[in-house]
């Protein structure tokens, strides 16, 4: 069964409190340099990198995945995966259905580039991307599943925006949950004790290109969802693993 | 009432750079841990009761205009929080006390 070595929380430099330097070239170069052969691209709330990185991966050995790290309405972060980017374009369009109407403000917030592949800027997003849309933890659930996708809460443990932190339980409706890069999964459990009966997964929830950790591995057929579905959840020979010593 | 005063009378401390706190003037106030809340209902000049303390209270009081943020039961901001709240002249301070209680005594005092 062939191994991926995955980071499926990537920011681009359109998520506002990314670096300027998260141009597709330079994600994509860098997590080939660190042996990663999966990625997820995650910005807050937006897909529009997402091609832009995927041409900039062609080619190569490196698969890329479209996602989005939406902010529900609970005002948790949970990243929504999926296999193609027409399915990604799909939740894109229920996602903007429920935007806000706040602009970003450069100064306080940072910039927000759309970017062709190799990085050269198309234009700036105006709305604020890390705002609540109003799309519930349970209709996020219920949306991306349906699209083909899985949602996974991202930084369960984080005070800002992690789902034990703000809402206090992890709902059985989730398959796994992401711990941030930073903890190990042995003091998270011990926090959250409700946490340990979840599959986890670490990442580095890259804003930076040297942010990339790449200590998840996947032992199954395919980079798609429902391999990745099949490794969380330990079903026919797939598996999955945090290879950090955390 | 300034800033000041509600800082005397509710025991509060001072978290950010020390300043002249007479010649501030809230007006008004809100009360809500989600951000979004916040930049949705907060009004210029009000006074923000809450006990998140992340980076992002900082840009939400910076771009609300918001008089000062009061950090309820001991809610504590990292430095660079503290650091990135005085370069964009955001006013933080803390209290041991419950959202409930500051916002019952600033009511008291005539914030409303």
């Amino acid at each position: 069964m062939p191994i991926y070595r995955a980071e499926l929380h990537v920011h681009t430099v359109l998520s506002p409190c990314a670096g300027v330097e998260m141009i597709p070239p330079v994600l994509v170069q860098k997590a080939l340099a660190m042996g990663i052969n999966l990625i997820a691209i995650t910005d807050h709330n937006t897909t529009a990198n997402i091609g832009a990185v995927m041409k900039a991966a062609k080619g190569t050995d490196l698969t890329v995945l479209p996602g989005m790290e939406l902010q529900t309405r609970e005002e948790v972060h949970v990243l929504c995966l999926f296999d193609g980017l027409e399915q990604a374009e799909a939740w894109q369009r229920r996602v903007d259905a429920c935007f806000g109407e706040i602009q970003n403000d450069v100064e306080i917030f940072g910039e927000q580039f759309v970017v062709d592949a190799t990085g050269d800027l198309i234009h700036r997003e105006p709305r604020l991307l890390i705002t609540n849309v109003d799309i519930s933890l349970e209709e996020a659930v219920a949306g991306v599943n349906a699209l083909g996708g899985i949602v996974i809460p991202a930084h369960v443990e984080r005070r800002a925006y992690g789902l034990m932190a703000v809402l206090g339980f992890a709902s059985p409706i989730f398959e796994a949950l992401e711990i941030s890069s930073h903890v190990t999964v042995k003091d998270v459990c011990q926090r959250f004790p409700d946490i340990s009966n979840f599959p986890l997964l670490q990442s580095g929830d890259v804003h930076y290109p040297d942010g990339f950790i790449g200590v998840m591995e996947f032992e199954m057929a395919a980079p798609t969802i429902s391999e990745i579905r099949k490794a969380i959840h330990a079903e026919g020979d797939r598996k999955m693993r945090i290879i950090s010593a955390n | 009432m300034t800033l000041q005063e509600l800082i005397t009378k509710l025991n509060l401390a001072v978290l950010t750079a020390p300043l002249d706190f007479n010649t501030v003037t809230p007006q008004g106030g809100y009360a809500s841990d989600l951000l979004s809340c916040v930049i949705a209902g907060v009004q210029p000049g009000n006074i923000w009761v809450t006990l998140q303390a992340h980076m992002n209270v900082v840009a939400v009081a910076a771009l609300r205009d918001i008089s000062a943020v009061i950090l309820t039961e001991n809610a504590q901001p990292e430095t660079v929080v503290i650091e990135k709240a005085n370069e964009q002249n955001v006013i933080l301070l803390s209290t041991s006390e419950s959202s409930y209680q500051i916002v019952g005594k600033l009511w008291e005092l005539g914030i409303k």
